[in-house]
């Protein structure tokens, strides 16, 4: 590729042709401010506030979008181009309700930092402001569309990384509104409940259903007893929501301040990670041995769950009837848990932490209620767990390392790993393998199954048997995948699908800023939870294994029937 | 209307919708022609219509009503048999426009943009109609009126059944 000089704020840099101007800054170290601008996702140059000065340029320019050319001059931060970005700014704020001492996205928003740094006094213009009724229908996912600043950051990974297109832009200049199709509400749209949107607005315009409120009121009332489970990815993110560098691993700081905040238990859905490894191992098993369904695709992921209704309904049959952790886990506090300790299963409250916003929507679901009660009461976001424990006082980084609660906070390094893409196939490979085989595995690190690779594919010899596998994490490479599988061009016996890109360490509840650089960082921080870990194989779990001889008896068996597994329902577009 | 009009006219236009798919099938760009063509036979976007056009094409729903919505040609709900423009362009609001764009909605009973119940009359506002030395000016339909005043609309509304 051809190679091209510039001069950036007098500094000369060679760079790639097609460089943008940003990145060609970036790599002097000149830091351009962007609000729109999303890496990779979404790169309209719709918000004006990167623009710069190019010489011989007839207007200033926006960096983020801009091409560099040979010989090309660039000032980033004259007198002229910082009065046009605040020209921007007041503009943006203009329209904008100014209630950031009420704003769930205080002191983490990208509008706010920008009105601080570019040292906003007052804004200039005064107008109309647009009005818009908040759209609270879907249990997950909150519109505020007066809060928007349309940079739509939020259609674009809704649209080109997760192929749900359930956000447009609709008519257009002041009148630009984004919302679903029919400006409908979310709930009766396709939307997946994934919360990507939440995690790349850059303002509260659109979050997370914050739920915590039901969790401090069960927390005061004497009659509950309270018990949290916490997801796998929730200890390698929860840290950032309180300062901590991104990939902390908090988990033994994070059980510490859960029982400050007064859980009368402090469980672990890794916990369940390895009971749902332990039957979905089993029915993959089964399927491949009495010709059933295949490829077995996995189903811990409810954004994935609504995906596959919506889009794909005709390859339900493909998805594994096992529950996910975390409704295994609701399941199982509320029957097993319950007898052994005596407890009125009306009176346990189940809150579960997770990094993920479609968790809300999944304990609600009508069939998650096998315990006779809402198995799940309330699911958290890790996003909501660190405002809770802003508001007692909790500084997680200061806490002691404490253990989870026996029995349901005992796991493996398996479970850990649930949190990463690829995590629930490589859990799964070491049991199927020994389950099969009747030997112990000599390398337990399946690494083809880990990183960010969009799709990961391989064979894996279990004894005499090759096992086909694939992985795909963001709804958009789950299709391709489902596409192959759908023309009837897949021969594999398991597909791995998380709907977030990372899986759950990137997940729609996770801290924010979560970006390709934080999701890394937690992926490594995954898999050092595993090392760490004594056993790290879902079957070895000597708490899982107590559960089948006083309850379940076994896996697949009659009472799991009845409690860890469900059924799906096939929903159609915009109906 | 007789109640067996109503389904053969329904007919009709399922037919001229599958006729223009069937013209625009495979072409690439055939989003706003086919959006042109259904308005033609319906007379606007119904939700059901523009689903139809989202699954022939393959395309998002939120799509098509996002350039459903961005170009002032389509119209989301059904249009009146008669189209009433008011102007409210510079010379018509200096000689008095708003006031009859006032009387006209409550002659009407509706506000800009909408359809009265009877879908006898639609109302909309333009910002000229390029005769301003009539001003203040209305439109319904082709027939121009100017030099009005508020008490002359009634008389002209009355002659648009």
């Amino acid at each position: 590729m051809a190679l091209v000089t510039v001069t950036i704020d007098g500094q000369k840099i060679v760079v790639e042709e097609g460089t943008t101007i940003l990145d060609a800054a970036q790599k002097l170290g000149i830091k351009i401010p962007t609000l729109c601008y999303l890496k990779d996702i979404n790169e309209i140059g719709a918000c004006r506030i990167c623009v710069v000065e190019v010489k011989g340029a007839r207007t200033f320019m926006p960096a983020c979008v801009t091409k560099v050319t040979e010989g090309m001059e660039v000032r980033t931060n004259t007198p002229a181009v910082i009065e046009a970005r605040k020209v921007v700014l007041e503009l943006i704020l203009a329209n904008h309700p100014m209630e950031c001492l009420t704003c769930v996205r205080n002191q983490n928003c990208e509008l706010q930092k920008l009105a601080e740094q570019f040292g906003i006094k007052e804004v200039r213009y005064e107008g109309a402001k647009r009005e818009y009724p908040i759209d609270d229908s879907s249990p997950a996912i909150i519109r505020d569309p007066r809060k928007c600043v349309l940079c739509q950051r939020c259609i674009a990974v809704c649209s080109n990384i997760q192929t749900v297109d359930a956000l447009t832009d609709q008519k257009r200049g002041f009148d630009t509104l984004i919302a679903p199709a029919f400006n409908e509400k979310l709930a009766n749209m396709e939307c997946v409940q994934c919360g990507q949107c939440s995690l790349v607005c850059p303002t509260a315009a659109i979050q997370e259903v914050d739920d915590t409120d039901k969790v401090w009121a069960a927390l005061a009332d004497p009659k509950k007893y309270v018990v949290v489970q916490t997801a796998p990815a929730t200890r390698v993110q929860l840290g950032e929501t309180m300062g901590m560098a991104p990939g902390s691993i908090v988990t033994g700081k994070m059980v510490a301040g859960l029982r400050r905040l007064g859980f009368d238990k402090v469980f672990d859905t890794d916990f369940t990670a390895d009971l749902t490894i332990v039957e979905e191992g089993n029915e993959l098993l089964q399927r491949i041995k009495s010709g059933g369904v295949l490829p077995m695709i996995t189903s811990c992921c409810p954004g994935w769950i609504k995906f596959v209704e919506h889009f794909y309904p005709d390859l339900l049959p493909h998805v594994s009837t096992c529950k996910s952790p975390q409704q295994m886990f609701g399941a199982m506090a509320k029957t097993y848990y319950a007898q052994k300790e005596g407890i009125d299963p009306g009176d346990i409250f189940v809150v579960s932490i997770m990094p993920c916003t479609a968790k809300k929507f999944e304990c609600q679901r009508p069939e998650m209620k096998s315990s006779g009660y809402q198995d799940v009461d309330v699911a958290l976001t890790s996003r909501e767990l660190g405002r809770m424990f802003k508001q007692a006082n909790i500084s997680v980084a200061e806490m002691p390392e404490e253990e989870y609660d026996a029995p349901l906070g005992i796991s493996t390094g398996a479970g850990a790993i649930f949190g990463a893409s690829g995590g629930v196939m490589e859990a799964a490979l070491r049991t199927v393998y020994e389950v099969v085989t009747g030997k112990e595995l000599e390398n337990i690190n399946f690494v083809e199954c880990r990183g960010l690779t969009g799709v990961k594919e391989a064979t894996v010899q279990v004894g005499d048997m090759p096992v086909k596998i694939a992985i795909a994490h963001g709804l958009g490479n789950a299709r391709k995948v489902l596409d192959k599988v759908r023309a009837g061009e897949a021969d594999y016996h398991f597909i791995e699908i998380m709907a977030c890109p990372g899986g759950c360490i990137g997940g729609g509840g996770s801290p924010i800023p979560t970006d390709t650089e934080v999701r890394l960082k937690r992926i490594d921080a995954t898999y050092t939870v595993d090392e760490r870990m004594v056993l790290r194989k879902s079957h070895d779990n000597p708490a899982v294994k107590a559960l089948y001889e006083e309850f379940l008896e076994k896996p697949l068996g009659h009472k799991s029937h009845e409690l860890l597994h469900t059924h799906y329902t096939p929903r159609g577009i915009c109906e | 209307m007789s109640s067996c009009a109503q389904p053969a006219e329904d007919v009709q236009k399922e037919k001229e919708l599958l006729e223009l798919f069937e013209k625009w099938r495979g072409v690439k760009g055939a989003l706003i022609p086919i959006l042109q063509g259904a308005q033609a036979i319906y007379g606007y976007l119904p939700k059901d219509v523009i689903l139809r056009i989202s699954r022939e094409l393959k395309l998002p729903p939120s799509r098509v009503y996002g350039v459903a919505t961005f170009y002032a040609q389509f119209h989301l709900k059904p249009r009146g048999r008669n189209i009433v423009r008011v102007c409210l362009g510079t010379a018509c609001h200096v000689r008095g426009g708003a006031k009859i764009f006032e009387k006209m909605q409550k002659e009407l009973g509706i506000g800009n943009g909408d359809t009265t119940e009877d879908l006898r009359y639609t109302l909309e506002t333009v910002a000229c109609l390029g005769c301003c030395g009539l001003s203040p000016v209305i439109m319904v339909n082709d027939d121009t009126y100017g030099r009005l005043t508020p008490d002359k609309l009634k008389g002209i509304l009355d002659n648009y059944q």
